[in-house]
C-alpha cells in the first residue's frame, strides 16, 4: 500500500513565541523547530500499516530549506522517501492555500491512503487535512484514535465530544490523527544513518504547475491584520489561611462573593 | 451579490448542542450590525420541532435540511447538503461552532466553496462593515486579528465564548429537499460515554490535575462534581497514564475557555498554559509558591492539594446546600 504522510515543521510547544517587527508574523530565529506533534502520530501510524501490509511511505511537506530536517526525522523513523515543496512563493499561505499546494503535489503521487495531523500546533487551523481530501475528491475522517484497514476501505474510531464514533470510508481516503492513536517511535541511530541516503526530492511551484497567485501569501483569503499578545491578567492574588480549611473557606468565599462564579 | 448571515447549528440525537445557541446569538448580532437578515440552518432527520426551538435566538428564517441520511453527522453528506444550500442562498457570512463537528465540516466546506475560513475565533468585531476575527494561535500564546476576503466569509467560533442572547422572533421555516450528492462514508457504530460527564470544551468549570496529584485524581473528581464541572489533566498526567488523552488540556490537547479553571498540582508548562489561558477566571493550587502557574492565575493558594481540595469541596457543598 502506498501511504503519503503530510508533515509540517512548527516551533516546539515548549518555546516562547515572539511577534516580529512587522506585527503580522513571528520571530523565526532562536526557536527550536520540530515536527508537528500530531504529524509524528501520522508517521508512526503509516509505518505500522507498512510493517503489517507492506508498501511504501512518502512524507510530503511544504516549507523552507529548514523543513528538510523534519522530513529527515520521518525518514529516520522509517519512512521511505520525502518530497518537499520549497518555493518562496509557497510561503505565508493560509490553510487553504497550503492545501492547494499539497493537493497538487499529490496528483503526481501514487497513494491509497493519506495521513495528516488533525492540526498544526502553530496556526491551529484544523483545516489542511480536510481541505486536501476535498481538493482530491476523496473522503476524509478526522481525529482518529484507531484505524483498521479492511478490504478496500478503512474503518476509523474518531473522537467526538462525549464518546467515539466508528466511521468507514472507501479507499483512497485521508484521515487525521488524534492523541491516543499510537506512541510514536524515536528514530534509532541506524535509522538516522539510513535516512541520510533516502531520497528527498525538492520541488517548486512551477515543477507542480501551480499558479503562484493562487497560493502562498498572494493566495491568502484569511489576511492577518495584526498579531498581539493575549491580554495580561492582573497579578495573582494569593489566598492564605491559618489552616488549609481556612484558606479553602476564603477561596470559596472570594469565588462566590467577589467573582460570583460559584 | 452575496448577502446575509447564515448560522449553521449542531444537533446530536435530536438535541441542540449549546454552541448552536452561541452561533445563532452571535449571528444575530452580526446581522444586526451589517443590517442584513440571519438564516439559521438545522440539519438532521426529523428536526421540525427542534428547528422551532431556535426561534428563541432571533433568526429571520430557519432552514431545516431534513433527511434520514443526515441523522448522524457525516462529513460528506453534510458538506454536500450545505454546499448546495449555500450556493443557492449566497450568504456573505457563515458562522458555526468550533466543535469537533463544526471544525471538520467547516474545513471541508471552505475547500469546496474556495472560501476563507477563520477557525476557532474568540471574538468578532464589526467596524465600517468589515468583520475582524480574533483567533488564538500557538495554542493561545498569541492572538491574531484576521479579516477574510471574498465571500462567503466562514467564521468558526470557539464553544463557550460567544454570549447567548434570547431575542425571540416568529421566524419562517423552510424545508428544501437536501441535495445529498454522493456519500461515501458510513457511520458503523457510536460508542458514547455513559453517565452525565461534562465535556471539557463545553464546561463552565474545569478542575484540572497535574503531576502534583501523583496519579490520585479523587479529590479533583470530587471538587469537579461539587461544582458541576469537568475534570482536565496536564500533559504529564496523561503521559503518566493517570488520565485519558481526551482529558488533556494544552497546546497538544484541548484548548478550553471555561468561566472558572482550577489548576491543581500543575506547575504551568508553557504548553499547558497555552491551552487554558483564555479561561475567564483561573485559580491555581500548588505546593510550590514559585510555580509558573501562579503567574497566569487570578487567585492562588500555595499548599498541599490533598489537604486543600477536600476542604474546598466541603466549603462548596456547604455553600450550595
Amino acid at each position: 500500500m502506498d501511504i503519503v504522510v503530510l508533515v509540517k515543521q512548527v516551533p516546539d510547544t515548549e518555546s516562547m513565541v515572539q511577534i516580529a517587527g512587522d506585527g503580522v508574523s513571528i520571530k523565526k530565529d532562536d526557536i527550536k523547530w520540530v515536527m508537528n506533534p500530531y504529524d509524528e502520530l501520522a508517521v508512526e501510524e503509516a509505518l505500522r500499516i507498512k510493517e503489517a501490509k507492506g508498501g511504501a511511505v512518502t512524507v510530503l511537506c511544504v516549507g523552507g530549506q529548514k523543513a528538510q530536517e523534519t522530513i529527515r526525522t520521518a525518514l529516520a523513523m522509517g519512512a521511505d522517501k520525502g518530497l518537499l515543496v520549497n518555493d518562496p512563493k509557497a510561503e505565508g499561505g493560509d490553510a487553504l492555500a497550503t492545501a492547494k499546494i499539497l493537493a497538487a503535489a499529490l496528483k503526481n503521487q501514487p497513494f491509497q491512503l493519506i495521513i495528516a495531523g488533525q492540526r498544526a500546533v502553530d496556526e491551529d487551523n484544523y483545516q489542511v487535512g480536510a481541505a486536501v481530501a476535498e481538493l482530491l475528491g476523496i473522503p476524509h475522517i478526522s481525529l482518529v484514535v484507531k484505524a483498521e484497514l479492511l478490504d478496500g476501505k478503512i474503518r476509523c474510531h474518531r473522537v467526538v465530544e462525549g464518546g467515539t464514533v466508528v466511521v468507514e470510508a472507501p479507499l483512497p481516503a485521508l484521515f487525521t490523527t488524534q492523541r491516543g492513536l499510537n506512541d510514536p517511535r524515536y528514530a534509532s541511530l541506524p535509522g538516522i544513518m539510513k535516512a541520510k541516503k533516502k531520497p528527498l526530492e525538492v520541488k517548486t511551484l512551477a515543477d507542480l504547475g501551480i499558479d503562484p497567485a493562487a497560493v502562498g501569501a498572494a493566495g491568502r483569503k484569511v489576511v492577518v491584520k495584526a498579531l498581539r499578545l493575549p491580554p495580561q491578567r492582573k497579578a495573582v492574588r494569593m489566598i492564605t489561611g491559618e489552616t488549609p480549611q481556612a484558606a479553602a473557606a476564603e477561596l470559596v468565599r472570594v469565588l462566590h462573593d467577589e467573582a460570583k462564579l460559584i | 451579490m452575496a448577502q446575509g448571515v447564515m448560522a449553521i447549528t449542531e444537533q446530536r440525537d435530536g438535541k441542540f448542542r449549546k454552541v448552536s445557541y452561541e452561533v445563532v446569538s452571535e449571528g444575530r448580532r452580526m446581522a444586526d450590525g451589517l443590517g442584513c437578515p440571519l438564516t439559521a440552518v438545522v440539519l438532521g432527520a426529523g428536526v421540525d420541532a427542534l428547528a422551532g426551538e431556535i426561534k428563541k435566538f432571533g433568526p429571520d428564517k430557519i432552514v431545516a435540511l431534513d433527511d434520514p441520511a443526515l441523522a448522524d453527522y457525516r462529513t460528506d453528506a453534510y458538506t454536500n447538503a450545505l454546499a448546495a444550500l449555500i450556493k443557492a442562498a449566497d450568504p456573505a457570512v457563515i458562522i458555526t461552532g468550533a466543535s469537533v463537528q463544526g471544525k471538520d465540516l467547516s474545513a471541508r466546506l471552505a475547500a469546496r466553496l474556495d472560501a476563507g475560513l477563520a477557525m476557532d475565533c474568540t471574538a468578532v468585531a464589526l467596524q465600517n462593515g468589515v468583520l475582524t476575527c480574533t483567533r488564538p494561535i500557538f495554542g493561545g500564546k498569541i492572538f491574531a486579528d484576521v479579516q477574510i476576503q471574498g465571500s462567503p466569509q466562514i467564521i468558526v467560533v470557539r464553544p463557550n465564548v460567544m454570549a447567548i442572547a434570547e431575542t425571540p422572533k416568529e421566524s419562517a421555516l423552510e424545508k428544501p429537499a437536501p441535495q445529498l450528492g454522493e456519500v461515501k462514508t458510513v457511520v458503523v457504530e457510536k460508542l458514547m460515554d455513559t453517565g452525565s460527564k461534562v465535556e471539557l470544551t463545553e464546561a463552565a468549570v474545569i478542575v484540572s490535575g497535574g503531576r502534583g496529584t501523583g496519579g490520585n485524581f479523587q479529590p479533583i473528581e470530587e471538587l469537579a462534581a461539587a461544582l458541576g464541572g469537568a475534570v482536565g489533566a496536564s500533559r504529564s498526567a496523561v503521559d503518566e497514564g493517570w488520565r485519558k488523552h481526551a482529558d488533556q488540556v494544552g497546546q497538544t490537547g484541548k484548548v478550553v475557555s471555561p468561566a472558572l479553571y482550577i489548576a491543581c498540582g500543575i506547575s504551568g508548562a508553557i504548553q499547558h498554559l497555552a491551552g487554558m489561558s483564555t479561561s475567564k477566571m483561573i485559580v491555581a493550587i500548588n505546593k510550590d509558591p514559585e510555580a509558573p502557574i501562579f503567574s497566569k492565575a487570578d487567585f492562588g493558594v500555595a499548599g498541599d492539594i490533598f489537604q486543600l481540595l477536600p476542604a474546598i469541596t466541603e466549603a462548596v457543598k456547604k455553600l450550595k446546600s
